[in-house]
């Protein structure tokens, strides 16, 4: 091609920190534990909390990976087929989804946002309900307290408060559960997450920030938002922050758990920031090519988080053909539930929307309610011809 | 036993609130078997491109639109003969994303058109407004100027344009012509963006579309002059050993370019390798700086601009042997073409009048241009008309070569890489940044003289760009 310079997503920032010779970027080492090509890569502290990880568990988050993108992959088709009005693809996050789920406690508590339908699946929600609120039929898809997930926030960054509020709440139960904010690279250039901080520093709340820096939000690359690693941020709310390598599944549940275990004790938020790249567009409703340079989708292909654990497992003898079989089963079982209970979804009756209102009766609720009803009814009369 | 049955697939709303989308090519024909979520269509709405995956599995019965169709969100585009037993769910229901939306399509009942009486029914914000004729969700509608109003409601499904009784007789067409686009004519954003880049003026086009809509394909009829029809699209055959492929689209013409032009101009070709150091620092000091933040500086830049200056002071090579008007003709402007490989294969797109373009405006000029053609999206407009040009042989890591013509030009630089080499500076040994440069001429035109002087002009710019004090 004509040119040989890289595309303006900031790509440079992506090398493990202590190669980068960027002026505006300080931030500290950025932590990998498996190589795009598969190699396990050693760290004196990071390998401490990932040493009990079995083979098993390895293939296990393959599996959780693959499955991941499949529901995305179905999902986004569904909507092509009209059945979903809207759908923000998490292709290429999967190993940050995957890495920081699957490191959670139960009754550990998520505010993810509408992208983070990865860690959605590792609380346990059921496929259905992910579509549930795109497909129209209810304000959100799963009841919070059953699963430890709030419902999938749309304002960007609101979530982050949410989560220092249910972590000061942790603090006055005397409980040792954390709360986990999932946001974007976005996120943290709004009010709300610094807000958040601010109050999660002032009283060492139990929380993790879990910042995915997918490098774009919306068309806005990251460069552009910030002069310092985001997790740099971080420090000014004196807030101890990692960076990791966000499509590296390890070094994700590494960092995860040496945050996780800092708040269960008494130590306070951590702000991690997980490097990763949104390699779909921002929603169905997006077309990246009109701000994106291809060279810098294909640089990032090549750091795809499932191909470099596949490589590890095929490394270490594990990726046998029963293996892949098994994960392509599951893989096809879960789209096949996504498929069958998003289209059989029942539709809500109009009164629904008046439902989960409020916990309790309220009159104006159902004065409301009373018009609403009243309404309706006006057309039966006329579609029937006064048969009512 | 199973039986067979007919699913339609309606045009879903793609994207947020769209009212229709344009097919731009099938990519099954009836009688194919499709699985579920294999592609079907690529379709273009007024915010992306994009695939539709199928949501049955089966075989396509009907395809109801051509390509090039504007298609209302809610019709059938495709049916598809499925197997009941096998059928996966979808169920003949509309698509119920849409179905709380006011103006979301009607029950589209068989093949039977049905809009008979304008039916009550319920919608959200007002009791029971009449249903609008078509189905289509109300949106602006562009004034006409009252002469040219057509009498009643818009006809159902009108594809031609309104003809209009003018006063008068013979030139009433123009009059007509101009009086029907009181605004901006109606088209979708890409379709506005495709004119451009065609250098395309919608005010002269009749819309094919529905209600006058400009399409795709009226632009580039337009654009290819009334030219051939759209080429006839068939499969290629099937391959064994070897695969076959029509020739056509962009191999067809940079094959018919490269035989023309190498065997009716007399090419010469001449090297020159330059020591670059200066220019590399100059570069780097440029990127840095804060005039140039956020535009994208290459050698290339840099190279183009020696070759625009170089050629102010050598005009001969920016000329053109007209053979059949048996005429000489010197541009006193550079439309500066850049040899790009894309997708589709090699295109020389060129930037026009890049003489007057400050270094500023030609860094964005060659990003554009290299972007429109790493995405396939270069227009013939863009790629006629150019008067010189340069091939970035470079990056692919090649010194020298020897290029040929671009048809019509009478000059063509290729760029070297540029590489740490020994070199003798200051009358030592020293590495430096050393590119080389590749000048193909046509001899008709231009002599030896004029090419050589011209190659070491730019050859002084890119060893040393203070030179371009004395060339100015």
């Amino acid at each position: 091609m004509l040119t040989d310079e890289a595309g303006r997503g900031a790509n440079q920032a992506t090398e493990p920190a202590n190669n980068v010779q960027n002026p505006r970027r300080t931030g500290g080492d950025l932590v990998q534990l498996l190589s795009p090509s598969g190699e396990r890569i050693s760290h004196p502290e990071f390998d401490l909390w990932i040493s009990d990880v079995s083979d098993e568990q390895l293939c296990s988050f393959y599996e959780d990976m693959v499955v991941i993108r499949r529901i995305d992959a179905e999902a986004t088709a569904l909507q092509r087929q009209g059945e979903l009005a809207l759908w923000p693809p998490l292709l290429g996050q999967e190993a940050t989804q995957i890495g920081s789920g699957r490191a959670l406690r139960s009754d550990d508590f998520v505010f993810p946002t509408y992208r983070d339908n990865g860690v959605a699946y590792c609380r346990g929600v059921p496929v259905p309900d992910l579509v549930r609120a795109w497909r129209g039929n209810a304000l959100f898809g799963w009841d919070p307290y059953r699963y430890n997930i709030a419902t999938q926030q749309i304002m960007i960054g609101s979530q982050s408060l949410h989560a220092t509020g249910y972590a000061m709440g942790i603090q006055d139960d005397g409980a040792d559960s954390v709360a986990v904010a999932f946001f974007g690279d976005g996120a943290t250039s709004e009010g709300d997450v610094n807000e958040a901080m601010v109050f999660a520093a002032s009283f060492q709340a139990p929380v993790v920030f879990i910042c995915q820096n997918n490098h774009w939000a919306i068309s806005e690359p990251v460069l552009l938002q910030s002069h310092v690693q985001l997790a740099d941020r971080a420090s000014g709310f004196g807030i101890p922050s990692m960076r990791v390598d966000g499509n590296d599944v390890l070094a994700v549940l590494s960092a995860t758990r040496i945050a996780l275990d800092r708040a269960r004790k008494g130590g306070g938020p951590t702000f991690i920031e997980a490097l990763t790249y949104r390699m779909g567009p921002h929603t169905t409703a997006d077309d990246p090519t009109r701000y994106r340079d291809p060279n810098e989708l294909e640089d990032w292909a090549a750091k795809d988080p499932i191909a470099r654990l596949r490589a590890l497992l095929d490394r270490k003898g594990l990726l046998s053909d029963e293996l892949e079989a098994r994960v392509k089963a599951r893989a096809d079982a879960v789209a096949a539930e996504l498929r069958n209970g998003c289209i059989n979804m029942p539709e809500p009756a109009p009164l629904d929307v008046f439902k989960h209102v409020y916990s309790e009766e309220n009159s104006w609720i159902e004065r409301q309610k009373d018009h609403y009803t009243r309404y309706l009814e006006s057309f039966s009369g006329s579609a029937q011809e006064g048969a009512h | 036993m199973s039986r067979a049955m007919i699913k339609e697939f309606r045009l879903p709303d793609l994207g947020e609130g769209l009212t229709e989308s344009e097919i731009l090519s099938w990519k099954v024909a009836v009688g194919d078997t499709v699985e579920l979520n294999q592609v079907i269509a690529e379709v273009e709405t007024a915010k992306a491109v994009v695939e539709l995956p199928s949501p049955f599995a089966g075989t396509v019965a009907a395809l109801h639109e051509q390509p090039g169709s504007v298609v209302e969100v809610g019709k059938p585009i495709v049916s598809f003969e499925v197997d009941d037993a096998g059928a996966a769910p979808s169920a003949g229901d509309a698509p119920s994303a849409d179905a709380g939306k006011p103006g979301a399509g009607k029950p589209a009942g068989g093949a039977a058109a049905e809009p008979a009486a304008p039916k009550r029914e319920a919608t959200l914000v007002g009791y029971g407004a009449a249903v609008e004729q078509g189905g289509r969700p109300v949106r602006r509608q562009r004034t006409l100027p009252a002469a040219v109003q057509p009498s009643a409601a818009r006809p159902a499904d009108t594809t031609a344009p309104p003809v209009v009784a003018a006063p008068g007789a013979g030139s009433a067409a123009a009059v007509v012509q101009s009086e029907r686009q009181p605004e901006r004519p109606r088209s979708t954003p890409p379709v506005r963006k495709l004119a451009r880049d065609l250098g395309v003026d919608l005010a002269q086009l009749n819309g094919t579309g529905e209600g006058g809509l400009i399409t795709r394909e009226d632009v580039q009829h337009f654009a290819e002059g009334a030219g051939a029809p759209a080429a006839a699209q068939e499969a290629p055959a099937a391959a064994g050993r070897e695969t076959r492929t029509p020739i056509k689209g962009v191999r067809k013409y940079t094959a018919a370019a490269m035989v023309q032009s190498a065997f009716t101009a007399p090419h010469v070709t001449e090297f020159l390798t330059v020591d670059v150091t200066a220019a590399m620092e100059l570069l780097g000091r440029l990127k840095a700086s804060r005039a140039f933040q956020g535009y994208k500086l290459t050698p290339l830049t840099l190279a183009a601009k020696a070759v625009l200056i170089a050629l102010k002071r050598n005009p001969t090579l920016n000329s053109r042997w007209d053979d059949a008007a048996q005429e000489i003709v010197q541009f006193n402007y550079v439309n500066l073409g850049i040899a790009a490989a894309t997708p589709r294969g090699l295109t020389v797109p060129n930037i026009k009048d890049a003489d007057g373009m400050g270094l500023l405006e030609l860094s964005a000029a060659l990003t554009e241009l290299t972007e429109t053609a790493r995405a396939g999206k270069t227009t013939p407009a863009d790629l006629a008309g150019g008067t010189i040009s340069i091939t970035n042989i470079g990056v692919f890591g090649i010194d020298a070569g020897t290029p040929i013509l671009n048809p019509g030009e009478a000059a063509i630089v290729a760029l070297g890489a540029v590489r740490k080499a020994p070199w003798v500076h200051n009358d030592e040994l020293a590495v430096r940044q050393v590119m080389s440069l590749s000048l193909s001429f046509d001899h008709r035109l231009v002599d030896g003289e004029q090419g050589s002087r011209f190659l070491a002009d730019v050859g002084a710019i890119l060893s040393d760009p203070g030179m371009v004090l004395t060339m100015v």
